[in-house]
């Protein structure tokens, strides 16, 4: 098997988020990156594939803050092949510009080809113009599906079997013909634990191949303007309902309507 | 003349699915505002019955193909994508559910259109639709005007009530057009795996109703389940109560439980340890009972209140099941 | 861009099983008697399919891998009780233990949840809770007394401050913040704290079987201690005392050190007459391991707690060496769940219950581990209205206001 995963930096929302002064993205000087939290089961997924199956694990990211570590981590958790591509300023577009750097960094060969499945995550927080897997699958013409939490490809008859989630605790399974795009909702196993020691080791005896950004057809067409951001207003404490039990329950009921959660 | 505003209607294993009409009750207002209509798109297999459902649409576009019957996204954005070429409408509103999740990116990237994932609102500025978005798992708000026509917007819960987007009434037009859809396709649906009898997964659910120590005894843990029948939801657990055993561990919510995001998370009879906060903190609406007006509970819910749970339980059920009918 | 947490530095030379029989440490293995006493002190030694003299005599017979099968180490909660009793002084807690723990961990084919998160938090935040690294110094703005931070003023100070980090994020532990620097204040110590800058010291992640971690926040701190300038490191926790004095000391530590109990204790002439306000309670203490067997500081906290005018204090049957350990040690502290599945008792809650039979309104503790694992105990065991968990900071400080 060959495996390529994709992996993206989103930005780490356990830090506080700053509005840059252009009131229309984030403040990428204050931001911290961290690797999106998908990517880093399809990274698993992919992982327990190549244990069980052999074959080839590629990693594949653009450049941002903080990826050199999730990349020396992917090495050292046993991927084969660390790629980032070095793309500048379109690291700061949405994720549909990412997808066709990415795409065409595959189609460009880069040893990645051929290649049997590309795992990514089904969706990270700021997919604001559209998801990453389908973007790829469209790129390179594979088909695609998401929500995916597990995974069983059969080399022999070029397919795998996918189980994916649907609501109320439903699966389904389908077929899906090989080379093809999967977006991983959760591994089969949590994403495992690398000794620090371990990440270490990768940086001092592994490399991270620097790939050179092309250039794309459309120059990354910017297709949707982000006008404005704010923060939602903080809560802060609880508004409290007072009142007889009666009464409180009442309002509460209202505003659970309100919320249609009634 | 401006276009339409289409709206996929999501349905699953027979039943048209709430997000659906949500969906249309937003649609029908951006409609309203360009001086345009909402219209349904009906994609699936032998389900053509369910327009009848959606007569908040002043049209449904009904398109019954084998290819259709589960949602395979490539062969419904295609579909989708057939469709808009001939009609061009203004946005296409697309669920981003389990079931839907992916036909919009695609259909966007067909149509070299624009897409806007996780909007909360739409509306219409200078002629232009605006979409309001939640982006960084609800931590920023944006305002974000599509570059390109149509726009497919991906739709979250919660945009618009439900019962907004429901009519009593038939759709006034039904059409039913064909799309050519390709015979072999790469991806095959093969089966749905039901899950197990008893098997709950809290990190599944919209609703949660949570019970810590000040439920007071065993006992009363049914009067939480009756509410949690009532809203829809299951009931869940802080350390204590599932270390009583009142609860399976499979319910136990806290940094030594599961980590929920529910839409919905009542906390009766918790005090808000860090233990505990820390599984529930990243729900979307916490309510919180507790006697203690001091219990850091309420440093983390929206709303609170300081009434007796076990008075408040059957309140709040009864006032529950009135209002679903 | 390529802003990394971790740097590529060498591990220092460390004893491994290879060449555990080279260092002195792992020749006085030889010495055990196998007399099992490490057995008989250890909290979850009837649990263990291997215990310290079993480990002791596989090791010797060359059948180590048969212990990193099972599951004994995670069971370890670096208490020191067999160490402190140990008639041929092997420091099994401190040297041979964490060195299993390491390779144990490299054989593991899945770390318990709740351990693997605070490693990973630990890693990228400081903490193991997750919590944003930048607002570890948010509670100072809370603390009515005025807190200096070095990075905003780095004028000398006599004292560093080490806070930690139950005592910088937990509410509870807060108070205990709140209540240190109130006492500092009130006896005029000229110390500042490292705020956003400092991180986790780590001990918790060595003795929890993680050596890279450990040494990663260890180089991290050791160099934002170089950037500013103070003769003594005072700290609320005392597993970072334990990593200041038996590890950072390897790479060039070389202030005084002080745990705030005692520390305080060595103050208590200047501390008694501010003591005015009478508290009328009966306060048991709980030794922590790491003050108590691995730093005998018994005298200290109950010297302080007997300074306080109304305060009776009454002995638990375990106290002082013998004192039960709370269960958050050696990483034990995300193990609960873990130790609740395979049926173990959970150490708080056997703590607590002695603690209640002492007829106490008050569990004095001080460490900050003990303040969220008793209070959750109490709860659990329903004695939340009969016993108050406080730490010896927090029974000082509200003695003297007023």
């Amino acid at each position: 098997m060959n495996l390529l995963v994709l992996l993206k930096m989103v930005p780490d929302v356990v830090e506080e988020l700053e509005i840059a002064s252009d009131g229309a993205g984030l403040d990428m000087d204050v931001a911290r990156m961290a690797l999106s939290e998908s990517d880093d089961h399809a990274l698993e997924q992919a992982l327990l594939l190549k244990e069980r199956m052999g074959g080839t694990l590629a990693v594949l990211a653009v450049d941002a803050a903080e990826v050199d570590d999730a990349l020396f981590t992917a090495l050292a958790k046993g991927a084969d092949r660390a790629l980032k591509v070095d793309a500048g300023e379109v690291a700061q577009l949405g994720t549909r510009a990412l997808a066709d750097l990415l795409s065409q960094v595959i189609a460009d060969g880069h040893n990645l080809l051929p290649v049997d499945l590309i795992l990514t995550g089904t969706q990270a927080i700021d997919d604001l113009d559209g998801l990453m897997a389908p973007l790829v699958a469209h790129q390179l013409g594979l088909p695609y599906i998401a929500i995916v939490i597990q995974v069983t490809p059969d080399p022999a008859r070029r397919v795998a079997s996918v189980v994916k989630e649907y609501p109320g605790g439903v699966r389904g399974r389908f077929e899906i013909d090989l080379p093809a795009v999967v977006g991983i909702q959760s591994a089969e196993r949590p994403p495992r634990y690398v000794p620090v020691a371990k990440v270490r080791a990768a940086m001092k005896t592994q490399r991270i191949e620097t790939v050179q950004a092309p250039t794309l057809a459309d120059g990354g067409t910017v297709l949707a303007e982000v006008k404005s951001m704010s923060k939602p207003e903080e809560t802060g404490r609880a508004e409290m309902i007072e009142g007889t039990p009666e009464a409180a329950s009442a309002r509460l009921c209202g505003i659970l309507a309100e919320r249609g959660l009634v | 003349m401006p276009g339409n505003i289409w709206v996929l209607a999501e349905h699953w294993r027979g039943k048209v699915s709430e997000i659906t009409f949500e969906a249309l009750a937003l649609g029908r207002d951006v409609a309203d505002q360009l001086g345009s209509k909402v219209e349904a798109v009906l994609l699936g297999h032998g389900v053509k019955d369910l327009a009848s459902q959606l007569g908040a649409a002043a049209r449904v576009i009904s398109t019954d193909h084998e290819a259709l019957a589960e949602v395979v996204p490539e062969v419904y954005a295609e579909a989708l994508a057939q469709l808009a070429r001939r009609e061009r409408p203004a946005a296409v509103l697309t669920p981003l559910s389990n079931v839907t999740l992916g036909v919009g990116t695609l259909l966007a990237a067909k149509l070299g259109a624009s897409a806007i994932n996780f909007c909360k609102n739409v509306r219409v500025v200078d002629g232009k639709i605006e979409a309001h978005a939640v982006l960084y798992g609800g931590k920023i708000e944006t305002k974000v005007a599509a570059a390109a026509e149509p726009v497919v917007l991906g739709i979250g819960p919660g945009a618009r009530l439900a019962d907004a987007g429901r009519s009593a009434e038939p759709p006034a037009v039904v059409d039913e057009v064909t799309v050519d859809l390709p015979e072999a396709q790469p991806i095959r649906f093969k089966e749905f795996i039901e899950p197990e009898a008893g098997e709950v997964d809290v990190t599944q659910q919209d609703v949660l109703v949570a019970v810590g120590r000040g439920i007071g005894s065993r006992d009363n843990i049914a009067l939480a389940e009756e509410l949690a029948a009532a809203l829809g939801g299951v009931v869940c657990g802080s350390r204590p109560v599932i270390d009583q055993g009142w609860l399976p561990p499979s319910r136990q919510i806290g940094k030594s439980g599961m980590q929920v995001k529910p839409r919905l998370y009542l906390a009766l009879g918790i005090s808000g340890a860090p233990e505990h906060v820390e599984g529930m903190r990243g729900a979307e609406l916490i309510v919180a009972v507790n006697t203690d007006p001091a219990a850091p509970i309420f440093n983390v819910a929206h709303y609170g209140t300081t009434a007796d749970v076990l008075e408040f339980l059957p309140l709040l059920t009864e006032q529950a099941k009135a209002l679903r009918g | 861009m390529g802003v990394s947490t971790i740097c590529p530095a060498p591990a220092p030379t460390a004893m491994t099983l290879e060449n555990l029989f080279e260092f002195p440490e792992g020749r006085r293995l030889l010495t055990c008697l196998q007399c099992g006493v490490c057995v008989g002190t250890c909290p979850y030694g009837d649990v263990m399919d291997f215990p310290p003299r079993r480990i002791i005599a596989m090791l010797r017979a060359g059948m180590i891998e048969k212990v990193f099968q099972s599951e004994s180490l995670l069971a370890c909660v670096a208490c020191y009780a067999c160490m402190a009793k140990c008639p041929r002084d092997i420091r099994l807690t401190e040297v041979l233990l964490p060195l299993m723990k390491e390779q144990a961990l490299l054989r593991m084919p899945e770390l318990p949840g709740e351990l693997q998160k605070a490693l990973q938090n630990t890693l990228r935040y400081g903490n193991p809770m997750g919590e944003s690294s930048r607002k570890r110094a948010a509670w100072v703005k809370t603390a009515g007394v005025p807190i200096r931070i070095f990075q905003e003023n780095p004028a000398p100070a006599d004292v560093l401050w080490f806070v930690e980090c139950y005592t910088s994020y937990y509410p509870r532990g807060q108070d205990c913040s709140r209540a240190t620097a109130r006492l500092f204040h009130a006896l005029g110590v000229d110390y500042a704290i490292l705020g956003n800058e400092e991180k986790c010291a780590g001990e918790c992640g060595r003795l929890t079987w993680e050596p890279g971690l450990f040494e990663t926040l260890m180089d991290y701190n050791m160099a934002v201690f170089q950037k500013y300038r103070f003769g003594r490191v005072v700290t609320s926790c005392p597993h970072a005392h334990n990593a200041f004095k038996n590890r950072y000391t390897s790479i060039g530590f070389g202030y005084e050190l002080d745990h705030t109990t005692p520390f305080l204790g060595r103050q208590l002439d200047r501390l008694r007459p501010l003591l005015k306000r009478r508290l009328d309670a009966k306060v048991t203490y709980h030794d922590s391991c790491c003050l108590g067997r691995q730093n005998e500081f018994y005298d200290a906290p109950r010297e302080l707690l007997r300074a306080i005018p109304g305060v009776k204090l009454v002995e638990m049957t375990h106290n002082r060496v013998n004192s039960i350990c709370c269960g958050g040690g050696g990483g034990g502290m995300w193990l609960d769940t873990y130790f609740k599945s395979r049926g173990m008792e959970r150490l708080s809650e056997r703590r607590v219950k002695e603690a209640a039979a002492t007829g106490a309104d008050v569990l004095a503790v001080s460490c900050p581990y003990e303040i969220s694992r008793f209070e959750d105990a109490l709860k659990v065991l329903g004695f939340e209205k009969q016993l108050r968990v406080r730490d010896v900071t927090e029974l000082l400080a509200e003695s003297m206001e007023g």
